[in-house]
């Protein structure tokens, strides 16, 4: 298992993802696969840095396990500011006309519709958010 | 020389174009086209806000060339989403030449039939 402490903010997604990046394609992630593990880092990432600290600075910690056999890569996403369960929100309605359409949501469901396994759960005072791909 | 500059690129990749875009306005009267080379993500996406609003109260057409464009986020979309929403009544968009990464969000968020794409 690898780690990242880092402050949640947003101007850091270029090294969260560039962290995320080197042990995927260690791994032999293939290159779309990559784009859209990058999507689910942006999105998981962002929201820390928008959402858990308030005005408040905090870190995030970023922890990346590469599994074989089936190849697949798991990271999870920690931090201890506000308890917030990201899951919960209700899914966009995607089937609306462009002037129907809210502008949020779109991207925790993007992470639930192109990951494998997507979990939260709060303990011990922190929001722990794992999601699962697997590369093959 | 084409060679050297992709190889070039390619090892310059990771931190140094992470989080990089490129935006290309061109103007034929009330035409706009948006040439977007690099990822549209969090960081990056108001640069591209800041464009269109520059660009909507005159334009009666929007056309985004997305072929070099290598990525897009949430962020991204609902930029896409604003530039459509601000077109409304008053002309139109026109999405372009996708990638393949950009075709696949564009399809699992039902972006794919929000504008005309060609």
């Amino acid at each position: 298992m690898r780690e990242l402490i880092i402050e949640a903010d947003r101007m850091n997604l270029p090294e969260v993802q560039t962290f995320i990046d080197e042990q995927l394609e260690e791994a032999g992630c293939p290159m779309l696969t990559q784009t859209t593990i990058d999507i689910a880092v942006e999105e998981l990432f962002v929201n820390i840095a928008s959402y858990a600290y308030g005005e408040e600075n905090g870190n995030a910690v970023v922890q990346v396990t590469v599994h074989q056999e089936p190849l697949a890569v798991e990271i999870t996403f920690i931090d201890n500011g506000k308890q917030y369960d990201p899951l919960a929100k209700s899914d966009p309605d995607i089937t609306l006309s462009a002037k129907e359409r809210k502008k949020g949501g779109l991207g925790i469901f993007m992470v639930k519709n192109t990951m494998d396994n997507v979990s939260y759960e709060y303990k011990d005072g922190k929001n722990i958010l794992t999601i699962k791909k697997n590369l093959n | 020389m084409a060679l050297f500059g992709k190889k070039e690129k390619k090892s310059a990749s990771n931190m140094s174009s992470k989080s990089n875009l490129d935006i290309e306005v061109n103007k034929n009267g009330a035409e706009y086209t948006f040439l977007l080379n690099g990822r549209l993500d969090t960081i990056t996406s108001p640069d591209l806000e800041a464009k269109i609003n520059e660009a909507t109260p005159d334009a009666e057409k929007l056309i985004f060339d997305l072929s070099n464009l290598e990525y897009i986020s949430s962020a991204g979309l609902r930029v896409l989403l604003g530039a459509t929403q601000a077109m409304e009544d008053k002309g139109e968009m026109v999405v372009r030449n996708l990638t393949p990464s950009v075709k696949e969000v564009f399809e699992l968020t039902g972006f794919s039939r929000l504008f005309a794409i060609e």
